[in-house]
């Protein structure tokens, strides 16, 4: 076997694709100017991110002006739940999410709940996805905001974000989308979804770290989050991450410019591993729904070894990848979403997620393959657990 | 993140296995926790000659097994009895701070072997078995 780096992680992060960088590195040098000021030089910059903007309304099918860039995902995550809940708590504070958001998510409504907002976690069924139903059951007349992510991180499963966005904008609640994972994999229209919120971040198609963006609704009643200064039409406060802004700008009109060709390939690389997976290692499953799942995500759980010695085995052999062990996340509990479709803790221990992305080929699964298997058979020859048939 | 000790460890553990008809045998940790260790001891005229062991867990639990097996085999078992976990990180050049109740497992398990042994020759435990098992959950959580 040949030595080489192969990068399987990519809903971790994903490289800053050359086109993207050198439309950036001007917003460094020449044109560094603040967007604020009212020189050529401040000017220029304003320009570079109204384009951005307009670039991102045109890939989410949105008005210009629904389009707030942020920080990051986590940011837009934030300023959406803690944004809706505190502009609405008039009308009520119930919100209803799922068990299996983002800590960004999960973790802004945890804080809601210590601020005295009642949050109602929906289960998802053991294929990792939501029933649109169960949404409309939990409904409330003082529910002011649903957010369900569009796209899990861990086990890639679709939620049914267009039936859920019937649902609320029919019975007049709020809906957010935390669309991190999705944007850039498979083609999103906030119309069409009926969702008054989007999160997204840059870094997770090929654009650079540091910065995301919320789209919101027009019309849609949130308060701020970063107080300051009048950028993003007084909405959002802080001098502008201009490079950050021209380049997710730039990465979302790559992204999406042949998506469906894009999902495809993707598509054909995880089917091939999963199958190859499924076929070649004993005492294994796939985790999250087989078809109802990113393109490029497929998450296993081994019976009988621990995650983390996987992930440094297969490093030794040139492979990034991720889990959902505790020990990988410096925590006790091994993932909660994991949990959440109903894994025992041992089994949760032992998982493994792959992300396909651009540079991958079907090369890269068969040396994936080639290498995984003896790790495998290696990690369980060494466990208490497994006794060989 | 680890030592190239624990690397080595973790990659080319020593004493992997089992010992059939061994003079003692421990267990501890828990599947829930993400790790669980097992050791065989065989034992003459009160020298531990050989140590095995099988363990699920990360690669820190993996390496302080290794290296706790060696440090032990030799020894009588008076001396093993004083193997600590920080003996063992130490003789691992460390391990991140995250993951130092792994080698609580280590310590634990030898004891547990150690234990069995005696209970099976006729000598008093330090604790009775399965005693050890359950706190390291715990434990952690206090730590914490």
């Amino acid at each position: 076997m040949d030595s080489r780096f192969i990068y399987l992680d990519h809903s971790a992060t994903t490289n800053v694709k050359p086109e993207v960088l050198e439309e950036m590195i001007p917003y460094f040098k020449s044109n560094f100017g603040n967007p604020s000021s009212i020189y050529s030089l401040g000017r220029k910059s304003k320009q570079a991110i109204e384009e951005a903007r307009e670039r991102v309304a045109k890939a989410l099918n949105s008005k210009k002006e629904e389009i707030y860039f942020t920080g990051s995902g986590t940011e837009a995550d934030n300023w959406a739940v803690k944004g809706a809940a505190y502009a609405n708590s008039n009308k009520g504070k119930h919100i209803i999410t799922t068990a299996i958001e983002h800590h960004a998510v999960l973790h802004a409504c945890q804080y809601l709940e210590s601020e005295g907002y009642e949050l109602t976690y929906l289960p998802v069924g053991p294929d990792g996805v939501v029933a649109a139903q169960q949404v409309s059951k939990a409904i409330r007349p003082d529910t002011i905001l649903v957010s369900i992510m569009y796209a899990n991180n861990e086990i890639g499963t679709i939620q049914p974000i267009k039936e859920i966005g019937g649902i609320t904008r029919e019975k007049g609640v709020l809906f957010h989308t935390d669309a991190v994972q999705a944007v850039g994999n498979t083609s999103i229209d906030v119309e069409d979804l009926n969702v008054d919120m989007l999160s997204l971040s840059a870094h997770k198609f090929y654009g650079p770290k540091g910065v995301g963006a919320l789209y919101i609704r027009k019309g849609t009643k949130i308060t701020n989050f970063i107080h300051g200064g009048a950028q993003e039409r007084k909405r959002r406060a802080s001098t502008e991450n201009v490079p950050g802004i021209v380049g997710l700008g730039k990465a979302i009109e790559l992204a999406t410019h042949n998506i469906d060709g894009y999902s495809e390939k993707l598509r054909n690389l995880r089917d091939n591993l999963i199958d190859q997976v499924m076929e070649k290692i004993p005492n294994v499953r796939l985790n999250g729904h087989r078809k109802k799942r990113l393109p490029g995500n497929a998450n296993f759980s081994f019976e009988f070894i621990e995650g983390e010695s996987l992930l440094l085995m297969l490093d030794m052999k040139g492979i990034a990848a991720s889990s959902g062990s505790a020990c990988t996340s410096g925590s006790l509990d091994p993932s909660h979403v994991l949990l959440a479709i109903g894994l025992p803790h041992e089994i949760a221990h032992g998982s493994l997620r792959v992300t396909f992305g651009e540079e991958n080929t079907g090369e890269d699964v068969k040396y994936l393959m080639e290498a995984l298997s003896p790790i495998v058979e290696r990690l369980r020859e060494m466990s208490p657990l497994y006794v060989k048939d | 993140m680890y030592s190239d000790k624990v690397m080595d460890h973790f990659m080319n553990p020593r004493n992997v296995g089992e010992i059939k008809d061994a003079d003692g045998e421990g267990q501890v940790g828990n599947p829930k926790c993400g790790d669980i260790m097992k050791v065989f001891l065989k034992v003459e005229d009160g020298i531990i000659v050989d140590a095995k062991f099988k363990t699920f867990g990360c690669a820190a639990a993996v390496a302080t097994s290794s290296m706790s097996t060696e440090l032990i085999i030799g020894k009588n078992i008076d001396e093993a009895l004083k193997i600590t976990n920080k003996t063992v990180a130490e003789a691992l050049d460390g391990l991140p701070k995250p993951k130092m109740h792994c080698s609580n497992l280590a310590e634990e398990a030898i004891k547990e072997a150690i234990d069995d042994y005696k209970k099976k020759h006729g000598m008093e435990p330090e604790k009775e078995q399965g005693e050890r098992c359950s706190r390291r959950c715990d434990d952690i959580l206090n730590d914490e």
